[in-house]
């Protein structure tokens, strides 16, 4: 840990956020029912940057977005998103203030169709993309429009799942392992988005098991362990950093 | 044996009658299931504070059948709504039967004030003057008000139906039917939503009260009675659906009318004959989820 501290600007895991970060999150600890989950995150993602949660399963980075978008039991700590104390804050107000949300599970609606599916996020605030805009990105949604929700393949689900929250005019994104369980072409495809997202200024707090994936959008890393921020480091440093992160993920 | 159609039809005519009660009152249950996942034993109670309403409005203050037609189920519907923020609200997440408990309480507190001030015998609620009198359609008598009920229920039950399956409000009550947090994470007011829809589903109790009132008087325990083969109808039905439960309703209606032409003695308890079938063979209901 200490290492990779030192090594410069570009390692981030214990320098005190930016005043210019969009969102700082400090000493986070977060509970489901009995069971403590986090221990004391800290972290920040500066605007228009792709950050990137790594860590074995269980690690918690699930619970650090749930804990963001405030849908957790009990959470304590400080969570500042553009310049909003958002940790006492309930889940929709946090939206409103331009936060998405793009679950693990995705949470495509069995009894809405693609289309209701699509719509449901209300906009939150002006610039999001228009639906033919979404075509563009994701062109197989549009032949499906009248179909069940559920009965898209796993891609074309998740493809949903991050259309719908582009509609809403939301600058800041939460991606919770998008490409878990999907073909290397659909992958691909999700890559681009992203890739295209960033460019736009879409800032992104990513989460991934798949950190060659994760390597071709993102800017920074930080590497989750049992509740708390153990490493972090710059894209720049993913190669100098390969041995230790092939220790902390276990492959 | 030989077919007396006129009487026959005078008893489809009763079961088309009460299935548009069933399908009201299953309704509501139905929407508020959904979202609240409360099995709202109260049901009874605000149909009987629907009719009650109707006949205050008129008797205190000269409003008639028409606007009491959409004044009572909203005056009701906001009473339901106050219950909902101040009581049940806080049931959320616990298992059903604490919501069943605590609105069958309500059900006998609403029932016990009503019977206090008005006893048990019924208060009379004339037809108004444009639905008086009836139609001779050849095979039998059509009293009009009759008619005009099963229509009114018809069009409430298809226009709650296009609401929540057909529109973006109904969108969004399904999607947090499914996954309340999720939906609320993107910036809808859940917790409102679900008051609304308590709302509603008590509402459309009311108007069936309001319906009602001129056909079966003003009575405290009106609901009481009516409610019990309300649940065996939703119980056939399951709960699942929206259509499932508007349809079960109307059906069981006429099925009970049938009997009564057919097997008198079973009109009863018909409906629950077909409920304990329907518990053994597929306890989900016709329609209902299988969870
Ligand atoms: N709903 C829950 N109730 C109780 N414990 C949970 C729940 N969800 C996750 N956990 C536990 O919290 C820890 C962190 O989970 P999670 O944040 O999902 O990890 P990750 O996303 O890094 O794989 C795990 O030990 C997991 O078992
Ligand atoms: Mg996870």
């Amino acid at each position: 840990m200490a290492e990779t501290m030192t090594a410069g600007p570009a390692s981030m895991a214990a320098v005190p956020a930016p005043g210019d970060a969009l969102l700082t999150i400090e000493n986070l600890q977060a509970w489901y029912g009995e069971s403590h989950i986090l221990h004391g995150m800290d972290f920040h993602v500066r605007p228009g940057e792709v950050v990137t949660l790594l860590g074995r399963n269980g690690a918690g980075k699930t619970t650090t977005l749930k804990s963001i978008m405030g849908i957790i039991g009990k959470r304590t700590g400080s969570i500042r998103f553009d310049n909003h104390d958002i940790s006492r804050t309930s889940s929709d107000k946090i939206a409103r203030l331009g936060v998405a949300f793009c679950p693990e599970e995705r949470g495509i609606f069995a009894s809405l169709d693609v289309r209701e599916n699509l719509m449901l996020p209300p906009q939150v605030r002006p610039g999001g993309l228009s639906l033919e805009q979404i075509f563009e990105l994701f062109p197989n949604l549009k032949e499906r429009l009248r179909s069940q929700g559920t009965k898209l393949s796993g891609g074309e689900q998740q493809m949903l799942a991050i259309a719908r929250i582009l509609r809403t005019g939301a600058r800041f994104l939460m991606l919770d392992e998008p490409t878990e369980g999907l073909a290397p072409v659909i992958i691909q495809q999700i890559g681009h988005t992203i890739a295209r997202l960033k460019n736009e200024g879409f800032t992104i707090l990513l989460v991934e098991q798949n950190f060659r994936f994760a390597a071709t959008v993102a800017d920074r890393y930080y590497i989750v362990e049992h509740g708390k921020i153990i490493d972090g480091f710059a894209n720049s440093e993913l190669e100098a950093n390969m041995d230790k992160l092939h220790t902390y993920l276990g492959v | 044996m030989s077919i007396n159609l006129q009487a026959l039809m005078a008893q489809l005519l009763v079961g088309l009658i009460n299935g548009s009660f069933y399908a009201l009152l299953s309704l509501g249950l139905a929407v508020i299931f959904g979202m609240l996942n409360i099995i709202n034993f109260a049901h009874g109670a605000v149909y009987m504070m629907g009719a009650f309403c109707a006949y205050f409005l008129l008797n205190v203050m000269g409003i008639g059948y028409w606007p009491a037609l959409i004044i009572a189920p909203i005056v009701v519907g906001i009473f339901g709504m106050i219950l909902e923020r101040t009581m049940l609200q806080w049931l959320a997440g616990l298992d059903h039967l604490y919501g069943l408990l605590l609105t069958f309480g309500m059900a006998l507190i609403i029932q016990g004030v009503f019977q206090n001030y008005f006893g048990s015998s019924g208060l009379p609620y004339a037809i108004p003057a444009e639905l008086q009198g009836g139609m001779n359609l050849g095979f039998m008598f059509l009293p009009i008000y009759r008619g005009w009920v099963v229509i009114c229920s018809l069009i409430v039950c298809l226009a709650t139906w296009f609401l929540i399956e057909r529109t973006r409000l109904g969108a969004n009550l399904r999607a947090a039917t499914e996954n309340p947090t999720l939906v609320r994470a993107f910036g809808i007011n859940v917790p409102r939503m679900i008051t609304l829809t308590y709302g509603l589903g008590v509402g459309l109790a009311a108007l069936a009260g309001v319906l009602s009132a001129p056909i079966n008087q003003v009575r405290p325990l009106m609901g009481a009675d009516l409610i019990i083969v309300v649940f065996a109808v939703v119980v056939i039905g399951g709960m699942g659906s929206i259509m499932g439960s508007i349809i079960t309703g109307f059906a069981l209606g006429i099925v009970e009318g049938l009997t009564k032409y057919f097997y008198p003695e079973a009109s009863n308890t018909v409906v629950f004959v077909l409920m304990v079938l329907v518990l053994l063979v597929k306890p989900s209901g016709l329609t209902g989820r299988t969870t």
